[in-house]
């Protein structure tokens, strides 16, 4: 333990507002400590974009940008459940064949003739899987059963499943144009521009509002001038992606659809009491106990979320394909989006990672896949480069966290 | 110092199976006192407090809060009286940071069912505050940041933040060095000043005799003392810890 941190320094000698020097040598201390956040995918991103452009001058283009969003949007949906489970310290090995499930009983209800209107479709095809979350994981509290293993017999299960509902090994096409356009439809280029902008304005009053009412409350705040900044990049950040996508066909829908899931589940994670009892059970399950929390029934939800979003991830990957399959949900499907959340940055140990891991590691695979299908590498190329990609990314977690433990920080 | 106890055990009793863990034991501790409560390892000290936080309940005797009998039925029972218990494992999330923790359980809500993170923020700070937690650099730094005196007093502030009466603390310095026990010591000492009863279990009789009014000796599930700290010394507590009986403890309160 450092002897700064036992310097008695008084609770009420915190200004509200810290200055703009305070808070940059705060964050430069917790860097050099080892705290790096999201750091360092950013920067390997970076990198593997580089390396990728030297080798092949079709990567960065805005054609295959639009093409990289469609190809992670799949694996993000999925991934976001995924952060939830490892927040617990669980898994959910399901989640793979779970998509299946929910993909191909939709195109099944979608099909004519009767085919059920897409909404319909959609919610029974989510409450069905919903379900299965909600079974798999009484089973994994009721009975105290590792969630690997049950989830597991759910792997198998479910696969089972997709196979007797597709029958006969043959393709079911999706018939419905909507469900198509999920993750086919580009924004005509005026819209693209005002979602943004919407976005945008929708962001600036919530972070100033959260401020504003920090500062009366008399609480610790960051100083105006990192809000005004943190606003402009995400301003500029978004003008660009409209920018670049509407140089080929617009921005994607399936896009936005993504910005809503994790605006939605960070606020899920990190503003609510359902997720600080996520946090809680992952940090400590016997302190949530005592503290009176149902530790149980949050287990249950976070499954029920996980094959949710596994279910709605599958959604979206038929919708780019425009079919189902006998091979839907199997593949690297299953181990993509776990890699996703781990490569992002979520703990498998528990307590520790934020909904956005979800999609920083989704990119970081759909970028490895994209590249190397430019450079027209094997299959099995691929897998070598994502493992190890992967292993880089627990590596540098591990290298950081012992920087964190030396400056006690972990 | 108020003369009736606000938490007062008569004569119980536990078994388990053929083992006899307390024998008619009487326990009591006042609104502003620090009652330590001692004994070798097996003496029936954590049976004691198990009891009182309604982990298993009592095969006999009475509880009574208040001066009214109580009967606990499980550990729900016990914080809406008004006893909390800071255990030896503190029961801190070491992700959370000092906030969260606190309010683990019973977090304030806002509009759009958010978490009201600066309401909790400024009654965390007022709370170190009046208890003169004045080494926690920021109540945003996460747990796993804190030493272990500091750890302790987030785990007994946490305890007291809910309008609670009675503290119990299970070996609060055990894992602690020098300064850090200081700092502990005096939290407890200032719990009681502020009419909290404190019972505190310790090894330590040397922390013991610095913060402690009264001492209460269980040995083999018994009770063979009850002593003023200021009336006694440590020889005469470990005496009645190995070797104590009931008429061979100088010093007794007689009741």
């Amino acid at each position: 333990m450092s002897t700064a941190t036992d310097q008695p320094v008084a609770v009420d000698d915190i200004t509200p507002s810290r200055s703009v020097s305070e808070q940059a040598r705060l964050r430069w201390q917790r860097i050099r400590a080892g705290d790096v956040g999201s750091l360092p995918i950013i920067l390997g991103v970076l990198v593997l974009v580089v390396i990728f452009q030297i080798l092949n001058q079709n990567f960065l283009t805005p054609r295959n940008f639009v093409n990289l969003v469609v190809q992670m949007a799949g694996i993000t949906t999925i991934a976001i459940g995924v952060v939830f489970v490892l927040l617990l310290g669980e898994i959910d090995l399901s989640i793979g064949y779970v998509s299946a499930v929910a993909a191909v009983f939709m195109t099944l209800r979608l099909r004519p003739p009767g085919g059920w209107p897409w909404p319909l479709a959609v919610a029974t095809a989510l409450a069905v899987v919903c379900l299965i979350g909600i079974g798999q994981g009484l089973i994994i509290t009721r009975f105290k059963l590792p969630s690997f293993v049950v989830t597991l017999a759910g792997l198998m299960v479910w696969n089972g499943v997709v196979l007797l509902m597709i029958g006969g090994g043959g393709t079911v096409v999706i018939q419905d144009k909507t469900i198509i356009g999920l993750a086919n439809y580009f924004l005509p280029k005026a819209m693209g521009w005002l979602v943004v902008i919407g976005g945008v304005v929708l962001f600036a009053i919530g972070r100033i509002q959260s401020w504003r009412s920090n500062r009366t409350q008399g609480v610790t705040t960051s100083p105006l001038i990192f809000m005004v900044a943190t606003i402009f990049v995400v301003a500029l950040a978004g003008a660009a992606v409209v920018y670049v996508a509407n140089q080929d066909r617009g921005v994607p829908f399936v896009g936005i659809f993504l910005i809503v899931l994790l605006v939605g589940f960070t606020f899920l994670a990190e503003r609510t009491r359902f997720g600080r009892y996520v946090y809680a059970i992952g940090g400590n399950a016997e302190a949530a106990r005592r503290a009176g929390i149902n530790v149980s029934r949050i287990r249950v939800y976070v499954f029920m979320i996980s094959s949710l979003m596994a279910g709605m991830g599958g959604i979206v990957l038929s919708s780019r394909l425009r079919s189902v399959d006998t091979a839907a949900g199997g593949g690297d499907l299953l181990l993509n989006s776990i890699a996703a959340a781990v490569i992002g940055g979520t703990s498998l140990f528990g307590g520790s990672g934020r909904v956005i891991s979800a999609f920083l590691g989704a990119l970081v695979i759909a970028t490895v896949n994209n590249g190397m299908g430019l450079l027209g590498l094997s299959a099995g190329v691929k897998f070598v480069i994502t493992g190890l990609v992967l292993l880089t990314a627990v590596l540098v977690d591990a290298i950081t966290r012992q920087g964190r433990q030396q400056s006690g920080l972990a | 110092m108020a003369e009736e106890p606000i938490l007062f055990l008569q004569s119980v009793s536990k078994r388990f199976g053929a083992v006899e863990a307390l024998t008619d034991v009487d326990f009591e501790v006042r609104p502003g006192e620090v009652m330590a409560l001692v004994g070798d390892n097996g003496a029936g000290k954590s049976t004691l407090i198990k009891g009182i936080a309604g982990i298993y309940p009592f095969d006999g005797g009475q509880m009574f809060w208040e001066g009214k009998p109580v009967k606990i039925h499980g550990p729900r029972d016990v914080a809406p009286l008004g006893i909390e218990i800071v255990y030896q494992d503190l029961a801190l999330a070491d992700n959370l940071d000092v906030v969260a923790n606190m309010f683990l359980g019973r977090e304030r809500i806002s509009s759009f069912r958010r978490l009201n993170e600066a309401e909790m923020e400024k009654e965390c700070s007022e709370t170190l505050k009046s208890l003169s937690v004045t080494t926690v650099r920021s109540v945003r730094q996460a747990v796993a940041e804190l030493s272990g005196g500091q750890r302790q007093a987030i785990a007994v502030a946490k305890a007291v933040m809910w309008n609670s009466k009675v503290v119990i603390l299970d070996e609060p310095t055990a894992a602690l060095g020098v300064a850090q026990t200081r700092q502990v010591l005096d939290l407890v000492r200032r719990l009681a000043d502020r009419g909290l009863g404190v019972v505190i279990i310790s090894h330590n009789l040397h922390d013991v005799f610095e913060v402690a009014d009264r001492i209460t000796v269980l040995r083999l599930g018994r009770r063979v003392a009850v002593l003023k700290s200021s009336e006694t010394n440590q020889q005469e507590v470990v005496h009645a810890i190995t070797a104590g009986k009931l008429d061979t403890v100088p010093g007794m309160v007689v009741q």
